[in-house]
Parts: structure tokens; C-alpha cells; sequence
């Protein structure tokens, strides 16, 4: 009779079960504490020792801070104040805040202009980290860079003026005629940005004039944070755009472009930056006419560039290898022509799962421009290991200058990085 | 000689294949493919894996190349010209195995993307056309979620409703249900159904026989690269001539 039972395979549920509450369990911190630090005596022992090494730290990093001397005029006075006791002398940083800032040449009564050119390149940049804000916006964005030099460098206004039109011409050229074609567009472009550029150029040395607050400032004079953060964003900015280019470029049919973009992409990567930053400051020149003075800043600039752009195609060219082969075949089923199925459909999802290869580059590159004070350029770094460490006043400063650099440096690149982030959240639709 | 022209069946050439070969490096993959189709026909292709059906649909919109022969689609002939190419495959609509939305995008704007970019409709026509196909396909209340979101059979009406937003003249569908849960199959089976009825122009790969005699006005059973044999569906099924189709048949059937 039980046998029968146990052998009957025929089962029918007529109702749900009613959904139960999970088994009470014991929450809270205690049971935190003990699951996730004391739940065995090997992870006791690790607790405990954990809690020893950090109080170890903070007993000794925390009285040098908090007992740190922030008015004196030298190392010496620094001593005499703190007379024998543990303290950081800070105020090394408050008598040389504006060289560490701005370098030691940039003329003081002009320090307005680099910050404002600072401030407005917040205004500049939110339209495009934060897409959901008004494309208007993208306006200023355009204009950003000819009013930054302008207020960076001064000098006539002419100058910033005539780039601009150049760079307005070749728009206009290369939306009429790139629909078409977009290699006659493109050099269309190329050639009329050129044509007003050589002509303006011709002009303003004619009429040029400069207003007193407007003083030129040479780059030689610029240094400091300044320098990196100008260094940083432009090359940034540059190399994504070349970056993505030389991306795609590898990836082309045509056999020359494709071999141009390996060569360059293989060659930059093989080589040291600090190679590459010493061609810029000695070599350089011999690539350019024998009467023209490139600038040191701009020919920097093409040597970080170039290096960055390398690497970001790399990362992009992963993106682009990780999209599922659908993805190309849907954008031509629907008869998208290449720069349409590029910039609508694969771009987007390849520049998506390259974001954090990007970032990774660009806080990097941040990093990097600190390189420059190797071809005595007088970046922070350069600023701290020349001027400032050489004086009498403040020779043997190192935790404090060293220290304040490195925080300025990791707030500026933990923000890119929670940035990505949140772009990356942001970003995220497909449900995976 | 097989196809006797049906009553919803024109006398005008859609797609016309002459003497079609193509080789993947040294395996010949399409060998002498000869096809004429008239607007208004829904053609199926059936045949083992490998033999060849995928890659013949996909030459007619050119996301393969074909090597030898000739391929005319609309009267404009398949050649390396970039403008006719992409001339072609916006009168061509293709549904993939795997559906292959684009999953930065919504429904909306995977329906939208291409009549506002390629025929330059305005946004707002363009989603009035969108909303349409997406009714007619039955997820309108769908229209903003994000690809992701969607189940399999939903994913693949969208596809089709996305082919549909360029008002293709004919349409191409590579194994739609393949990729699909059993009880999917239905639904995405009910739209191509429905297309079918309004007279669209079908070439269709697929291994669901039923959707062959049901719709179907010519069944194409292809094996190693040829068309081996062709007819209507009764005829095809209850009467195949070829001893390598009723073999195929029997497999498939036979269960």
C-alpha cells in the first residue's frame, strides 16, 4: 500500500504557495563584525594586525600634519617655531603658492587671466562630459581653445581671430562639399584653413597692436600646475579624436592607409616619451623651415599628442574588435554609408567598452606631462626640483612640496576616474 | 517550368541571379546559382547546414561578394559600386538570426535611424512611420525600452519592424527563428505571416516547414552550393523528385 504511494509519479498543483518571508537571521553589526572580521582565528589575527599597522601610520603621518607650521618665511624659521617637535613645515607652500601655480616668470599682476581661462574651461568642458546639458553649450566649447590662448599668452587679438577664421573657413568648406565627398572636403577644408591662415598671418603682422592688460606672455614663462593642466587637457583632447582616427585607419581595406597608421601607431609605442619630449626640444627643429621658431610648448604638445593617440588607438581598436560582426551587417543592411555606420552605430558602442582603456591612458598622460620638467620646462615638478628646493630658504623641503604635489595630481585624476564611472552607468543600456 | 505564376504574383522581375558563383579561398561555396524572382513572391529556402542558403541571401544585398555571374536587384546590377550597393540594400530590408538591434539605441531610434540618416525622412515622419510598423508588429507600448530589455521573439518583431521602417521593396529574412525559444516562434512566425498577406516580396532561409506550406507560393531546397530542386509547396512536400530532398525531408519530418 505504501509502495504504491511511494512509486506514484502523478502530481497536480492546484494553487500557488503563498510567498514567505527569508528566515529571520541575526543583522546588524555585530554580525558584520563577525562575518567579516572576526569569523575565524586566522582573520582575527589579520584584524588585529590590520589595526596595529594603521594605527602605527596615523600615530606618526597625524601629528606631523596637525602640528604643521604654516606661517614662516624659511626652512630655518620653521625649525626655530616647531623647536625640536614633530611638524611639517607648510608654509613653504603658502610663500610659493602662486609659483607653484603659475611658475616663477608669468607676470603676477596677470594671474587673472590663466584663472579665469581656468574657469571657463569648467564652462567649457561640462557639454561635453555631461551630455544631458544643452548642446548650445557646445558653442563655447568650439570657441574655448582661441580664447584660452588669447588669455594665456595675450598679444594681439588678431591672432587668436585669424586661427579662428581659418578654422571656420574650413568648416564652412568641408560641410558644403564633404557631403559628397569626403576626401574633397576634407582637403578642400585643409586648403582654405591654409590660404587664410598665411594671409591673416601676414596681416596681423602688420597691424598688430596689444592692449595693456593683454600683454604677450612667452611660453617660456609659463610653468607650474598651469603647465600641466594645459599640457593635460589639450593633448587629451587632441589625441581622442587622432586616437580613434588612427583606429579606424588600422582597420581600413585601402593597403597605404592602413600601413600609415600601423607604422605610426608601432613606432610611437616602441618608443620612451621622454625620447620622444627630447626630440621636441632639440631635434625638432630641423624638421621645421631653418627661420621658423615653432614654439616649445606647441612642439611638446605634437610629441605628447602623438604618443597618446597611439595608445588610445590601441585601446579603441580593442573596442571595435569586441562588437559582434552583427552589428557591422545590421548598420550596412539598412544601407548606412560608411561614415554614417561609423559614427551612428559602431563608434558609439566601441568608444562605450573603451572607456575605461581610454581613461586609464588619459590619467596617464596627465601624469606623464610632468615629464617636461626633464627638457627644463618648469611644470610643477620642475618648479619644486628647480627654484624652489634650490633656494636657501626652503633647500630640504621635500615631504610637504613633494605631498602637495601628489594631492593635486590624485584629486585631479580620481575625478577623471569617477567620472568614467559614471559614464559608464550612464551609458549602460544593454542589460547584460 | 515549376513556378506556374500564382494569382498575387506579378510578371515583374524582382531579383534576378544568372550564373552565380562564389568560393570562401578554394571551397566553392555557390556554385552556378540561376533564380528569378517575381514581385510579390515568397520564396523559402530549405536545405542542410552548410549548404550554401545564408550566404546566397546574403550576396543579394551584397554582404557577400559574389565572384562569377550576375545579380540584378530592382534592375540595378550588384557590382563593387559603393552607390549602388548602398542604393540596394535600403530597397532590401534583412532580418538576422540574431536579431542584431543595436543596443546603444531604443526601439524608437533602432526604427528611426536609418529613413532619417539614408532617406533623409524628418524625425517626426520617421517616427510615425516607426510607431506604425511597431503596432503592426504589436509592441508599440515598447517603443522607448532599450534592446536589453526585450525578450527574443519581441527583439526579432523589432527587427522586422526596423526593415519595414524603410519601406523596403523586397525582404530578406536569414533563419529569423533559429535563435528563438520554442514559444517565441509563433509570434515572430504570425508577423512574417501577416507581411506575407500584404504582398510583400520574401526570400526566406528557414527550417519551419509549416510557415513553407503555409505561405510559401515556391519552396528552393539547396544542397552543397546548388539549388537542387524547387516547386511548390504541396508538390515539394508531398511529392519531392530529388532522392538527396527526400532524404532531407524525411529528417526533418520525420520526428
Amino acid at each position: 500500500m505504501s509502495d504504491a504511494h511511494a512509486h506514484s509519479i502523478a502530481f497536480v498543483r492546484m494553487e500557488t504557495l503563498p510567498e514567505s518571508p527569508p528566515p529571520a537571521r541575526q543583522t546588524g553589526m555585530p554580525k558584520w563584525l563577525r562575518d567579516n572580521l572576526f569569523s575565524g582565528w586566522a582573520n582575527t589575527l589579520l584584524t588585529l594586525v590590520g589595526i596595529w599597522a594603521i594605527y602605527t601610520i596615523l600615530s606618526g603621518v597625524l601629528p606631523w600634519i596637525l602640528n604643521g607650521v604654516w606661517n614662516a618665511s624659511s626652512l630655518t624659521e620653521c625649525r626655530e617655531i616647531l623647536a625640536g617637535q614633530t611638524g611639517a613645515c607648510f608654509a613653504v607652500l603658502k610663500d610659493r603658492w602662486h609659483q607653484l601655480l603659475f611658475g616663477f616668470q608669468y607676470p603676477s599682476e596677470l594671474y587673472w587671466r590663466p584663472i579665469l581661462a581656468f574657469f571657463m574651461m569648467l564652462v567649457a568642458i561640462a557639454p561635453v562630459l555631461f551630455f544631458d546639458l544643452p548642446r548650445k553649450l557646445l558653442i563655447f566649447t568650439a570657441l574655448f581653445p582661441f580664447i584660452a590662448y588669447y588669455l594665456i599668452w595675450g598679444g594681439p587679438l588678431a591672432t587668436p581671430l585669424v586661427a579662428l577664421a581659418g578654422c571656420a573657413a574650413a568648416y564652412v568648406v568641408f560641410d558644403r562639399y564633404g557631403k559628397e565627398s569626403f576626401a574633397a572636403g576634407f582637403l578642400g577644408g585643409v586648403a582654405v584653413a591654409l590660404v587664410v591662415w598665411i594671409i591673416g598671418g601676414i596681416v596681423v603682422g602688420m597691424v598688430a597692436s596689444e592692449t595693456p592688460w593683454m600683454t604677450a606672455v612667452p611660453s617660456r614663462d609659463l610653468g607650474g600646475f598651469m603647465l600641466n593642466m594645459m599640457l593635460g587637457v589639450t593633448c587629451v583632447s587632441l589625441s581622442i579624436p587622432l586616437g580613434i582616427v588612427l583606429a579606424l585607419g588600422r582597420q581600413s581595406d585601402m593597403p597605404l592607409i592602413k600601413g600609415i597608421c600601423v607604422v605610426f601607431i608601432e613606432f610611437i609605442r616602441g618608443v620612451p616619451l621622454i625620447t620622444l619630449l627630447f626630440v621636441a626640444s632639440v631635434m625638432l627643429a630641423y624638421f621645421f623651415p631653418p627661420d621658423s621658431t615653432v614654439d616649445l610648448f606647441l612642439r611638446v604638445v605634437i610629441m605628447i599628442t602623438m604618443f597618446s593617440s597611439a595608445y588610445i588607438a590601441e585601446v579603441i581598436r580593442g573596442g571595435l574588435a569586441a562588437l559582434p560582426k552583427g552589428q557591422y551587417e545590421a548598420a550596412d543592411s539598412l544601407g548606412l554609408d560608411y561614415p554614417q555606420a561609423m559614427r551612428l552605430i559602431i563608434l558609439p558602442q566601441a568608444l562605450k567598452i573603451s572607456i575605461p582603456g581610454i581613461v586609464n591612458v588619459a590619467v596617464g598622460l596627465f601624469k606623464d606631462t610632468t615629464l617636461v620638467s626633464v627638457i627644463s620646462m618648469f611644470d610643477l615638478i620642475g618648479m619644486i626640483r628647480g627654484p624652489i628646493l634650490a633656494s636657501t630658504e626652503w633647500n630640504g623641503v621635500y615631504w610637504e612640496l613633494l605631498g602637495f604635489a601628489a594631492c593635486l595630481f590624485f584629486v585631479v585624476c580620481y575625478g577623471i576616474s569617477q567620472y568614467s564611472q559614471w559614464l559608464e552607468r550612464r551609458l549602460a543600456t544593454d542589460h547584460r | 517550368m515549376a513556378n506556374a505564376p500564382q494569382l498575387q504574383v506579378s510578371d515583374e522581375i524582382a531579383i534576378e541571379i544568372s550564373k552565380m558563383n562564389k568560393w570562401y579561398g578554394t571551397f566553392h561555396v555557390l556554385r552556378d546559382i540561376d533564380l528569378t524572382v517575381y514581385r510579390g513572391e515568397r520564396i523559402v529556402i530549405a536545405g542542410p547546414s552548410g549548404s550554401g542558403k545564408s550566404t546566397l541571401i546574403r550576396c543579394i544585398n551584397r554582404l557577400e561578394e559574389h565572384q562569377q555571374g550576375r545579380i540584378m536587384v530592382d534592375g540595378t546590377e550588384l557590382s563593387s559600386d559603393l552607390k549602388n550597393i548602398d542604393k540596394i540594400r535600403s530597397e532590401v530590408g534583412m532580418v538576422f538570426q540574431h536579431f542584431n538591434l543595436f543596443p546603444h539605441l531604443t526601439i524608437l531610434e533602432n526604427c528611426t535611424l536609418a529613413p532619417i540618416w539614408v532617406r533623409k525622412t524628418p524625425k517626426r515622419e520617421a517616427e510615425e512611420t516607426a510607431m506604425h510598423f511597431l503596432e503592426k508588429v504589436k509592441i508599440p507600448e515598447q517603443a522607448n525600452k532599450y534592446p536589453g530589455q526585450l525578450s527574443g521573439g519581441q527583439q526579432q518583431r523589432v527587427a522586422i519592424a526596423r526593415s519595414l521602417c524603410m519601406k523596403p521593396r523586397i525582404m530578406l529574412f536569414d533563419e529569423p527563428t533559429s535563435a528563438l525559444d520554442p514559444e517565441m516562434i509563433k509570434e515572430v512566425l504570425d508577423t512574417m505571416v501577416s507581411l506575407a498577406e500584404e504582398g510583400m516580396t520574401m526570400i526566406c532561409v528557414t527550417h519551419e516547414m509549416g510557415f513553407a506550406r503555409q505561405v510559401a507560393n515556391r519552396v528552393i531546397f539547396m544542397d552543397q552550393g546548388q539549388i537542387v530542386e524547387q516547386n511548390e509547396p504541396e508538390e515539394f512536400f508531398n511529392n519531392p523528385k530529388s532522392p538527396r530532398t527526400q532524404l532531407f525531408l524525411s529528417q526533418i519530418l520525420g520526428h
